[in-house]
């Protein structure tokens, strides 16, 4: 089981709390920021196992955890950024 | 696809004004997730403080009132003696408890008060410019005390918890902290337990202390704030269930 995390970037202030209680250290910080000028927490989720422990420390609520099927994992991940959310599909 | 963490709607859906890496988002977050495992969204009341999480009401989904500096325990009190069959609760910060409130803390519990107190402890005023507070470790630096917090110009850091469990007004009283995963799970069953025993008619006052990071004006990096907690304030505040 391959787990998915979901960073809100807008939410996000990059204090980077989730990048050091990661386990699995799938989790950095950005190089680009966001509209508030914070260097947002960023991943590509290779080695996720969905402990859920980036969302628990967050501070500011930004991560969404979800566990499931690699091939079959489509989440709707919304941003204050954008208007209508945004589909991200992805496949094996 | 199983969904493992999701934000609560509890917590109003906008970014909270607090610095990166404040422990106050986490404990809001707690406090919103008991609110809605406990289903009390529409009967709770909260009372927020003056701090940092001044403005606690604009990001918690539940009727939430203002109060004066230290003041939360007496309005708290008028609140729940008028509605008895809400869920009552003041969030407090330790310049605001343990400092400017400590008679309204003091007399709330003095009286078993049915209130739930969540007391957020992280040992200076971080709204004014991080100056010392009575909960300021020995040694620990501040913009008021440069050369480090001195026992004999400064005086102790003040153990409100340890004082208030001594008090037969109380019911439950625990401290907690925010530094590490487990340890914020172990926070939020305490902070579910309050609110427990105030739905059961507990006759006193519950409270949770939560040893939280202030890594703006601890001048640390959130990371090591936290593994400051683990390392230096639990020393002068241990962890424990101190009563109930």
């Amino acid at each position: 089981m391959a787990g998915k995390i979901v960073i809100d970037t807008e939410r996000c202030k990059g204090c980077g709390l989730c990048v050091s209680v990661c386990p699995k250290k799938v989790i950095i910080i950005s190089r680009e920021s966001n509209r508030s000028g914070y260097f947002p927490a960023q991943t590509d989720d290779i080695g996720c196992i969905a402990c859920g422990h980036c969302a628990i420390v967050c501070p500011d609520g930004a991560i969404e955890v979800y566990q499931g099927e690699v091939d079959h994992i489509q989440i709707v991940a919304t941003s204050t950024k954008r208007n209508a959310p945004q589909l991200i599909e992805e496949k094996a | 696809m199983k969904t493992v963490f999701k934000r609560t709607p509890v917590l109003k859906d906008c970014p909270t004004h607090y610095c990166p890496g404040c422990g106050h988002g986490i404990a809001h977050r707690l406090l919103a997730e008991v609110i809605e495992e406990l289903d009390i969204q529409d009967r709770t009341i909260g009372i927020a403080p003056v701090g940092c999480a001044v403005l606690a009401y604009n990001y918690l989904d539940v009727d939430m009132i203002e109060v004066a500096h230290g003041r939360a325990p007496a309005v708290a009190t008028g609140m729940k003696r008028t509605n008895p069959d809400h869920i009552v609760f003041s969030y407090q910060g330790d310049g605001d408890l343990a400092a400017i409130g400590t008679a309204e803390i003091l007399h709330a519990a003095h009286r078993a008060e049915q209130l739930t107190v969540i007391f957020i402890n992280n040992a200076v005023f971080g709204m004014t410019g991080g100056q010392m507070a009575p909960t300021t470790m020995l040694g620990q630096v501040t913009a008021t005390t440069l050369g480090g917090r001195h026992a004999t110009g400064e005086g102790y850091p003040l153990q409100v918890s340890e004082i208030l469990a001594l008090l037969p007004g109380t019911t439950y009283v625990e401290r907690c902290a925010l530094s590490s995963a487990p340890r914020i799970k172990q926070a939020k069953k305490a902070i579910k337990h309050a609110f427990q025993l105030q739905m059961d008619g507990a006759p006193g006052l519950s409270l949770v202390e939560i040893l939280s990071p202030c890594p703006t004006y601890w001048r640390l990096a959130p990371a090591k704030a936290m593994a400051w907690i683990e390392e230096q304030m639990t020393t002068a505040f241990p962890i424990a269930r101190l009563k109930g």
